[in-house]
């Protein structure tokens, strides 16, 4: 209490208040700068060139909605890959959330062997798409020779190999397989923490009160307390779950058969960067941008805190 | 149901009640944890198995003589050729490297000076930054390859690591977690005469502990996994990093005789983010634990 009064008499409160604005912004300069460049800056110039015509050559020509116009008239491969985009996303981000929250609530309940689950269960999070993809592309293998076929000759599910990576049925799920063995990523580690952080006493009470097992405990306590956990994981979940890229190019190939693996991301790439046509590449990820944002800010009116 | 399923696992002692939901939990979850593993299984004894192995029917997953001849082959022979492997494995490991280094720095700082600081209009910067949670870096991606080109750094490491320090994700979880620091600590170091810079960094930092080694995780797997800032920004072999010079390995002519080195070359693409992971577990269970939103 002395000390505090003694600062208090060395600088006036709002000689402080000052000061504390210019310490406070110095610390968060460098990353001020660098978030205004590389994000704040490039949404807004991403906005503009989605109304011109630009081909890094001549000067941006402005074209109003032209775009998107086109993107939704004209486009049918566009189509294609928004149509993939929203199916894997509606498949991958709900199945990777969901199975890694009950994976996460159910390690909590092991006394044993909880590091090692979790980490089985994680590590598919930490792989490379692209690296993975060498092996995906010996499992889901066309011939006899791909563990899959192997494996369903064996059982007898089927008499002739399929072609899981050439044949755009079954394309189109191996992508959902494996976008889904890789989506258990964050959310798992956010709601294991956020479990273990809530307090057993809790539970106990709530026992005396008459809970009556483990799944009325979830549904009364431990979702509700866990909002900002599901809120956080969930926003991430979407993010990921429309951004599907890597594995699909390098697993189905570019451009993928009948574009089946054909995503928003593999059409901004490639209007972006092989057609060099930024204008158009532009509006394709502002439309990407409002379908993220979208469905983020529901989640964020789902999963909103009362207090 | 807590000490079932733990007794069914383990076998120590009989469950006064096995009902048939317990039994098909555990099921679910060897199920799971199958469906996780096995691949990632195959992917290590691939990169062990010897070439006849590799081509043997019926494919097998477990390796049955292991060598080390893959990772020979991968490293040796491909140093004839223009860029030796080991200068991709050298450039994944200094541009990520670098980018997790910045990104925990210019992090903390910010989220310290947000969170302790509160200057003017720090609300609204921090809802900025919290909505930017919400776009993936492939909305800004043309625009930060326009500015990477007008800056001239198309094809060096500078283009794989500037536009990655600044990232909302990052600077969310340290901000989270500075939330909770007690300025009654900081406040001690300054009465003892302490200036601004080494309150943060000698009292600051190491309490920001966990939240940082977080970072450094999420930031070294996801940096070191990026492969469309590569795509973009490096068309130069000699500058390509792991995921783009592991792609070019694995396609093209030629590539039954180099399946081995292929294998060698993707589990030396996987370990290092696996054990980052395990080095730094306990700390970001520390860190996750503040990270959620409020809205």
């Amino acid at each position: 209490m002395k000390q505090v009064e003694k600062r208090k008499n060395r600088l006036p409160s709002s000689k402080m208040a000052k000061r504390n604005n210019v310490t406070g912004y110095l610390f968060m300069t460098p990353f001020l700068i660098l978030f205004t460049t590389f994000t704040m800056i490039p949404i807004a110039v991403a906005m503009g060139l989605s109304l011109t015509n630009y081909n890094l050559v001549e000067r941006p020509e402005f074209i109003g909605l032209s775009n998107y116009v086109n993107l939704i008239l004209e486009d049918d491969v566009f189509l294609k890959s928004l149509g993939n985009t929203i199916v894997f996303a509606l498949l991958t981000g709900p199945t990777g959330y969901i199975a890694s929250f009950l994976m996460a609530w159910l390690i909590t309940l092991m006394k044993k062997g909880r590091g090692a689950f979790a980490l089985a269960f994680y590590a598919p999070s930490l792989t490379s798409g692209v690296a993975m993809a060498t092996i995906w592309l010996i499992i889901f293998s066309g011939d006899r020779n791909g563990y899959l076929n192997n494996f369903l000759l064996n059982i007898g599910l089927i008499t002739e190999p399929i072609l899981w990576t050439k044949d755009a049925t079954y394309l189109k799920w191996v992508i959902v397989l494996i976008s889904v063995w890789m989506s258990m990523g964050t959310g798992f580690l956010v709601f294991l923490a956020g479990l273990q952080n809530i307090d057993p006493s809790i539970y106990e009470a709530a026992r005396m009160d008459g809970m009556k097992n483990r799944f009325q405990e979830l549904r009364y306590i431990t979702l509700p307390l866990m909002k900002p956990q599901l809120l956080f994981g969930a926003v991430n979940s979407v993010v990921g779950a429309f951004a599907i890229f890597d594995v699909a190019t390098s697993v189905a190939g570019m451009p993928s058969p009948n574009y089946a693996a054909h995503t928003i991301v593999a059409h901004l790439y490639d209007y972006a960067f092989i057609r060099m046509n930024m204008g158009y590449a532009s509006a394709v990820a502002m439309i990407l941008f409002l379908m993220t944002f979208i469905v983020g800010r529901i989640c964020f009116y789902v999963f909103r805190s009362e207090d | 149901m807590r000490s079932v399923i733990l007794d069914t696992l383990t076998g120590k002692r009989v469950p006064r009640r096995v009902d048939f939901a317990h039994i098909l939990l555990v099921l679910c979850m060897l199920a799971l944890v199958c469906f996780t593993a096995l691949p990632m299984l195959a992917m290590v004894c691939r990169a062990f198995m010897p070439l006849d192995e590799l081509y043997v029917y019926p494919p097998r997953i477990i390796v049955r003589r292991p060598t080390f001849s893959n990772f020979s082959d991968l490293l040796n022979s491909l140093n004839a050729s223009e860029v030796p492997f080991t200068r991709y494995i050298f450039n994944s490991l200094l541009t990520t490297g670098a980018t997790v280094f910045l990104t925990i720095f210019v992090s903390c700082a910010g989220a310290y000076g947000l969170a302790k600081f509160k200057p003017r209009g720090s609300k609204t910067i921090f809802a900025v930054i919290t909505s930017a949670l919400m776009f993936s870096s492939y909305v800004t991606q043309i625009p930060n390859y326009l500015i990477v080109t007008e800056l001239g750094l198309v094809n060096s490491y500078w283009a794989l690591i500037l536009p990655k320090i600044a990232v909302a994700y990052n600077f969310f979880l340290v901000k989270q977690f500075a939330d909770q620091l007690p300025d009654s600590i900081l406040e001690a170091a300054r009465i003892d005469g302490a200036g601004e810079l080494k309150v943060f960094w000698t009292v600051a930092m190491p309490m920001l502990k966990p939240a940082w080694s977080t970072l450094a995780v999420f930031s070294f797997v996801s940096n070191w996994n990026d492969y469309f800032s590569a795509l973009v920004y490096i068309n130069k072999d000699a500058m390509k990093t792991l995921p783009l010079a592991l792609q070019t390995l694995a396609g093209g002519a030629g590539v039954v005789a180099r399946s081995g080195s292929v294998g060698a070359a993707t589990l030396l693409t996987t370990v290092p983010t696996i054990v980052i992971f395990c080095i730094l577990r306990g700390r970001v269970m520390q860190t996750m634990t503040y990270s959620g939103i409020k809205s």
